[in-house]
């Protein structure tokens, strides 16, 4: 029998957007202001932790269906990519470029191939937080 | 360049030794082997002529010429005698081989592979110069000998035996390699010819005595001297002719060739006088003593090696005196390496065929056993008269060689007590005595030998085969070397002059420069009663009535007790403290409980970083720089204590797990106290997490062992606790006070925006400045989650675990 958590679960839907757009937002801060892409990572984890408690695992699979090994794979290719990129320049491992630009609609904004690296982490501590709590909630 | 590579040439052969084997199955591959040895011997006969007027031959090949190591091949009287006696006895052996080993039987191609691998490792050690090599051949004689002595391996004794000679070797060799370090670094070179250029100087080294006892240790242990004998009987288990070969005419003999060769490098050391004849004496009593208890054949001859190789070492350790005799060509003591070394030939030849004549009479009656041995001399008159050469020349009796040599060997013990260094007017009187006492003993058991064996009632009954005469090739052997030792009693001053003087010189350079002023003439009569004659007559004669009555004082032996030899030593060395005592030991401290090893881990590294901080005086406080407690901070660290004396005291498990989620979160306020926003915000997510995880572990604990329980205060524990605890702070305190070097912080504060374009240190540190850390800290994140992963989903079924147990 299952108890119907109609507030948990309608809380939940509203939370997780709040969550998830605060790590969106720490993520991309990190540069400049507290944050960064490990505590990002993680507050997006808690967020869809957040959702499985509320529904449960199989739920949240198939309105997130994400295989976060996977995700751990393309973290880890992206932050070593970013990091190679500069050999290829002729400058030694992990040069990063930045420079500022005039965007259509963000205006004059700073890109910087540090933020790459921090997405790829973000994506590997998303990925690894993930699987930890997937597969030991799945595990009878 | 060739003559290297005859060092060489068995070795190679031995590479195509098996291909004989399997593909010319009708013919024994002792034939195709017998070329090697033959091809040698004449390829250095054809040395003799030259080396004999006192000349030298050198060849080298470098092999690591950066460090002076290369293999030589140097040829002077002794290493060319020796090298003769290698190939020469090597291919009488080859050659009573073929007849004593069954093509059909026994796995030759093994069997000869061995046998060349040993020739050239042989004639590596007498050849060699370069010290390093010559260990490297020296080793490769143990390793040689190991595999031919357990060639019948599926017999236990031949593995113990096995097993025995080469921890005795080995453990010799590395002594010796060990002695030939400290020489290299004393002389600044590898060669032996270099170093005996500048003994003199070498002597007054601090280590020069070291170096001397660790060379003696493995020229002993080789050479089987006492107490390192305890191999050589065991290693009787080899097939005859391996016995023959290794353990009486050759291996063995490194030792002595060892010894001569460093002679005029430690000649002038007394410790090298007395060690190498009075190890020798005594090395040559008690094997003369103890082979008259012997009842094996083998093992009697064993014994009488053990003995007669105690001879020759006594004579080197005596011919080092004349180093400290003046005018020492006119003494006696000149006699000494001169006797040594024609006894060394005589003792090759006599006991090669003492050791054939011994795989005759097992071979054709099946036994060894001297108890169910007699009468033998009717059915096998060619092994009887040359066992009755052999032991006869063993025995010291004329006309044969052993006659000669054992009068030269009088001759210089006699010498010793008139010698005045060194304590030898008090102890020098013992040497003639034991000499001649152990020179009776000698007399008694070759008589034993060959009496027992070949005379009295036949007890066909049981003998295992009924015996008869051995085929004619197997007596090819036997007979030269018996028709030698009669030839060389009438013609000793040719071979005196050929081999033995070359030899002497190299001895004794510091005597001799030219194997001509060797002006020593070998004579059977010394044309009046000398002591040495009256001394032969008196062995005789005791010799004789103690052979009469040996039935009645046999049993002398039995008095001695069993538990006090040296293979019950070696027993409970190698058995005893080696395997079970020593695991016992690894079993007190190796113990399978983490928790035993964690503390010796802790208090090694109290012991050790407490130890440092208090020698090296490194202990200090300073508050200078120290930011001034504030009141919010005093309270967090009083919750952090009561968090930590919670976890520690707590008597439920979930407490503590609280406790320390606790402690977590108050170090997130420290780092936001401290500000560290970054941290705080990683501190504040993983803690949850992590206690988070601790309570799923807790939830899944099995139920049966579910006892709550408080942990059990041990003092032991709460010492290393507190220690451990100290030492932290100590280390923390002092690191804090001694500050040398400035923080490099400022070069980021300068550069975070106008390099990095960032503004958040931290993190611009992390993904920028030192991103290569971040990017294997995400990658041991990766592998903690497969971790996970794989330890849950992938677990093994039962019957898959079951097949991984087999």
């Amino acid at each position: 029998m299952k108890t119907n958590d109609v507030i948990l679960q309608f809380t939940a839907k509203i939370v997780f957007f709040m969550i998830f757009f605060y790590a969106v937002h720490i993520f991309f801060a990190g540069h400049y202001t507290p944050g960064g892409g490990f505590v990002g990572g993680l507050v997006t984890a808690s967020a869809i932790v957040l959702l499985i408690i509320a529904f449960d695992i199989k739920t949240v699979q198939s309105i997130i269906p994400i295989n976060y090994i996977y995700l751990v794979a393309v973290g880890l290719i992206i932050a070593g990519a970013t990091a190679a990129f500069s050999m290829i320049m002729g400058k030694p491992f992990f040069t990063h470029y930045f420079d500022y630009f005039n965007l259509p609609i963000l205006g004059k904004t700073s890109l910087h191939t540090a933020a790459l690296f921090d997405l790829g982490v973000y994506l590997v501590v998303v990925g690894v937080t993930m699987t930890i709590i997937q597969t030991i909630g799945e595990d009878e | 360049m060739f003559q290297v590579l005859c060092i060489f040439i068995p070795i190679l052969a031995a590479l195509f030794m098996p291909f004989f084997y399997k593909k010319v199955r009708s013919i024994h591959t002792g034939w195709f082997v017998l070329i090697v040895p033959l091809f040698l011997v004449t390829f250095y006969a054809t040395f003799v002529p030259l080396i004999s007027k006192g000349e030298t031959e050198i060849a080298q090949l470098d092999w690591i010429p950066s460090l002076g190591i290369s293999f030589v091949s140097y040829l002077d009287g002794l290493s060319l005698l020796f090298s003769l006696l290698i190939s020469g006895i090597g291919a009488l052996v080859v050659l009573y081989s073929i007849y004593y080993l069954d093509r059909t039987v026994e796995q030759l191609h093994n069997f000869y592979i061995y046998l060349l691998m040993f020739m050239s490792a042989m004639l590596g050690v007498v050849q060699s110069d370069n010290m390093i090599t010559l260990y490297l051949f020296w080793e490769l004689t143990s390793i040689s000998s190991f595999l031919l002595i357990g060639y019948w391996f599926n017999r236990d004794k031949s593995r113990f035996g096995a097993l025995k000679s080469t921890l005795i070797t080995v453990g010799g060799g590395m002594m010796m390699l060990g002695g030939f370090v400290l020489l290299s670094i004393m002389g600044e070179t590898f060669s032996i010819r270099e170093l005996i250029e500048q003994a003199p100087q070498l002597a007054t080294n601090d280590t020069f005595v070291i170096a001397l006892i660790l060379i003696l240790l493995g020229a002993f242990t080789k050479s089987a001297q006492f107490p390192f004998y305890i191999w050589l009987p065991d290693a009787m288990e080899a097939p005859t002719p391996v016995s023959a070969y290794l353990h009486s005419a050759t291996m063995v003999k490194a030792g002595i060739y060892l010894v001569a060769r460093f002679t005029p490098i430690f000649a002038l050391s007394e410790v090298w006088v007395w060690l190498v004849a009075g190890i020798g004496l005594l090395t040559l009593f008690w094997g003369s003593f103890f082979a008259v208890k012997q009842t094996d054949l083998k093992g009697i001859l064993a014994f009488s090696t053990v003995s007669q190789l105690g001879l020759i070492m006594s004579l080197l350790g005596v011919s080092a005196i004349a180093y400290h005799v003046n005018g020492a060509q006119d003494t006696v003591f000149k006699y000494a390496a001169f006797a040594a070394i024609f006894h060394l030939i005589n003792h090759a030849t006599f006991k090669g065929s003492l050791f054939m004549i011994a795989g005759i009479v097992d071979h054709e009656t099946g036994t060894r056993d001297i108890r169910k041995l007699g009468g033998l001399m009717g059915l096998m008159p060619i092994s009887f008269t040359v066992a009755l050469i052999g032991s006869f020349s063993m025995a010291g009796l004329p006309p044969f060689n052993g006659f000669l040599s054992k009068e030269m060997f009088l001759t210089a013990m006699l010498s010793v007590a008139q010698f005045d260094l060194f304590n030898f007017t008090t102890w020098g009187v013992l040497f003639p005595i034991i000499a001649w006492v152990a020179s009776v003993f000698t007399f008694i058991y070759s008589f034993y030998f060959v009496f027992r064996t070949f005379t009295g009632k036949i007890k066909l009954e049981e003998l295992p085969k009924k015996p008869h005469e051995a085929p004619m090739g197997m007596l090819i052997s036997p007979v030269i070397l018996a028709s030698l030792v009669v030839a060389i009693f009438f013609i000793p001053n040719l071979i005196a002059d050929t081999f033995v003087k070359p030899a002497v010189v190299a001895i004794q350079p510091f005597l001799y420069t030219n194997p001509e002023q060797v002006d020593i003439h070998v004579a059977a009569w010394h044309g009046g009663i000398t002591p040495e004659l009256l001394m032969t007559i008196g062995i005789i004669i005791l010799g004789a009535i103690l052979f009469m009555t040996l039935a009645k004082w046999q049993k002398v032996y039995e008095a001695f007790p069993a538990k006090l030899t040296l293979n019950n030593l070696y027993d409970f060395i190698v058995y005893e403290f080696s395997d079970k005592w020593m695991n016992r030991f690894s079993k007190l401290y190796m113990t399978g409980s983490i928790r035993g090893y964690l503390t010796y881990m802790f208090t090694g590294i109290a012991i050790i970083v407490i130890g440092t901080l208090f020698i090296k005086d490194g202990f200090k406080v300073s508050f200078i720089g120290a930011s001034p407690i504030r009141l919010s901070q005093v309270l967090l660290i009083l919750v952090l204590v009561i968090g930590t004396v919670t976890t520690v005291f707590a008597k439920s498990r979930i407490t503590s797990i609280i406790a320390l989620g606790a402690v977590g979160y108050t170090v997130s306020l420290f780092f936001v106290m401290f500000n560290a926003p970054d941290l705080a915000l990683t501190q504040l997510v993983i803690e949850t997490i992590s206690v988070a995880l601790f309570l799923l572990a807790f939830y899944h604990l099995p139920k049966f062992q579910k006892v709550e329980e408080r942990t059990r205060f041990r003092f032991g524990r709460a010492f290393v606790s507190i220690a451990v605890g100290v030492m932290v702070t100590l280390v923390a305190l002092s690191a804090h006070s001694q500050k040398y070097i400035e923080s490099i912080a400022q070069y980021y504060k300068d550069t975070v925006y106008t390099l990095a374009g960032g503004g958040n240190i931290v993190n611009v540190i992390l993904v920028d400045y030192r991103g290569f850390d971040t990017l294997f800290e995400i990658t041991v994140l990766a592998i903690a989650g497969m971790a996970i992963y794989g330890m849950i989903k992938l677990r093994m079924s039962r019957k898959e675990k079951n097949y991984e147990n087999k």
